[in-house]
């Protein structure tokens, strides 16, 4: 039996090496969707199951939704599903040991509280975080007062009743349903504070506790496979959290306890900005006498799904000669590299979507920096002014190009709340309107060019 | 604690960094997508937890195994549909 996990947990990290290229990644997908099902039909065959009609039931159902949801979320949206999938994980974990607790009398109970705590921490957690991305609960971080005393209750609650469990002062069911119910507070008590800005953190740390509250089940219940996969997942949401605490300049402790964007950071000493706005057919000259062109997107490029017509511009200046890139900071979007899918989907070439490392050199001898709805992640501010909130926070170097072009809606300020000095300097140009309309109208300038 | 499983362990969480590190930030998504599907995995402690019988543990396995289900799915094929739109000119 273990040599069929084992198969399926070769596949699984076969197909996550493959993962390291974008030519190799969907045989790569594919190879761990097989593994996967060799452990379910290995399990199916070489146990005396009594009742499959229940588990066929369970598949049909759980494939039907599974296959919906896929099929039907949109790319803006796939934050929300991935969150909602990490609280399906975390779910299923917790109830495997649920079962496993209730139906055999001698299973290790500090393992079953464990796996159940994380599995349902990582169910209630990753709905609140749905709930966020999806608008039916405010983005902006909802505190209360004393919530930090809440959830140390909640924690310390669950540490003092496994800790009393020895003692035999109350029985295991009680104690059982207690952890659970602490669990599924705390889950919402840890994300409710935290701010959409700060969500990719949430998301992925989410995503490591679902492979956490696996593993945790797989010891319960002695099962290779769920150790492995597991802690492959864990691995992979704990590297990205620290990847988008570091796009963030921000400590995970900071994340999660920080609740900032809640009060808006004003600066008193605010220095006089000359704001230069040109006209579309102005930065269609600029661009059109240009060389090399880096396109700096950020979230609100996607939210109006001005992608596409930008892919639009960017190919008219390919066939005029030019040298175009993208610039994508980690934090660009809602998770972890979700700019690269949204622009992806807009058939960018994946070749000229550069990560901040790879583009920051290339601004140099740049000509022309368009940024598109990005702010906070290209303000200079991150490099000098330690009075700044996001200072040493890492930046697109958008700045040491020629000339920046700028498309905002307003002079509104970004997340941090902090106006861009970038916008005031000699080399910086604003053209100011929705990013679908100026780009439409750039198009046409630069075709009639 | 059984001395095995914790060495499947250590070893499991060396080789998910080794392997995850190399992954580009371009993949980032697909690669939780994807993940996430992987930790559906669930659905094969979930069988066998309606495998043993005794009323509550079914019907907890049998919700068990619809959630690992839809990780497991649903996380596969929203994974590959991101990936086929990965072209390079």
């Amino acid at each position: 039996m273990n040599l069929f996990y084992l198969i399926a947990a070769t596949c699984f990290i076969i197909g996550l090496k493959r993962l390291s290229h974008p030519k190799t990644a969907r045989s790569g997908n594919i190879i761990a969707a097989v593994g996967m099902l060799i452990a379910i039909v290995a399990t199916l065959v070489s146990s005396d199951i009594l009742d499959l009609r229940l588990i066929a039931i369970g598949l049909i159902i759980g494939s039907t939704i599974g296959a919906l949801f896929a099929a039907r979320v949109e790319m803006t949206q796939m934050p929300q599903m991935v969150a909602i999938f990490n609280g399906f994980g975390g779910g299923a974990s917790a109830l495997v040991a649920s079962s496993e607790f209730f139906t055999t009398t001698n299973s290790p109970f500090l393992i079953v509280c464990i796996s159940v705590f994380i599995g349902t921490l990582t169910f209630s957690g990753s709905f609140i975080a749905f709930g966020k991305l999806q608008g039916f609960i405010s983005g902006k971080p909802i505190v209360f007062k004393g919530q930090q005393f809440f959830n140390a209750l909640a924690f310390g609650g669950i540490i003092i009743l496994l800790s009393i469990n020895n003692l035999g002062t109350l029985d295991s069911q009680s104690i059982f349903y207690a952890v659970l119910a602490l669990s599924f507070l705390l889950g919402m008590g840890l994300v409710i504070p935290i701010g959409g800005a700060d969500m990719p953190v949430v998301i992925s740390l989410l995503n490591a506790y679902s492979g956490i509250a696996a593993t945790a089940t797989g010891f319960l219940i002695g099962n290779n496979g769920l150790i492995i996969s597991g802690s492959l997942v864990g691995a992979s949401g704990l590297i990205l959290t620290n990847i988008m605490c570091k796009g963030m300049n921000r400590s995970l402790a900071n994340v999660i306890f920080g609740a900032v964007g809640l009060e808006v950071i004003s600066d008193g000493s605010q220095k006089k900005m000359n704001i230069k706005s040109y006209s579309t057919t102005e930065a269609a000259m600029i661009l059109d006498s240009a060389e090399k062109i880096i396109i700096v997107p950020g979230y609100g490029l996607a939210v109006a799904r001005a992608q596409y017509v930008a892919r639009e511009v960017a190919d008219t200046l390919e066939a005029k000669g030019k040298k175009v890139l993208y610039g994508i900071h980690p934090v660009a979007g809602r998770m972890p590299g979700h700019m690269n899918v949204l622009l992806a989907e807009a058939n960018v070439s994946y070749d000229l979507l550069k990560s901040l490392d790879e583009i920051n050199p290339e601004f140099e001898d740049c000509d022309v920096a368009l940024v598109l709805g990005a702010n906070d992640v290209v303000n200079p501010a991150a490099r000098h002014d330690q009075s700044s909130p996001i200072y040493g926070m890492p930046i697109l170097d958008v700045d040491k190009s020629r000339t920046v072009i700028i498309n905002k809606r307003t002079m509104n300020t970004g997340f941090a709340g902090i106006q861009n000095e970038l916008f005031g300097y000699d080399n910086s140009i604003m053209v100011f309107g929705d990013a679908k309309d100026m780009l439409n109208d750039l198009l046409k300038e630069i075709k009639e060019l | 604690m059984d001395i095995n499983l914790l060495t499947i362990f250590i070893l499991a969480i060396f080789v998910g960094n080794e392997v995850i590190s190399k992954v580009p930030p371009t993949l980032h998504t697909p690669l939780m997508s994807g993940s996430n599907a992987i930790s559906g995995i669930a659905v094969v402690g979930a069988m066998l937890a309606i495998e043993m019988g005794g009323t509550l543990g079914t019907y907890l396995g049998l919700a068990a195994l619809i959630f690992a289900t839809i990780n497991v799915v649903g996380g596969f094929l929203v994974t590959d549909r991101m990936l086929k739109m990965f072209k390079k000119k």
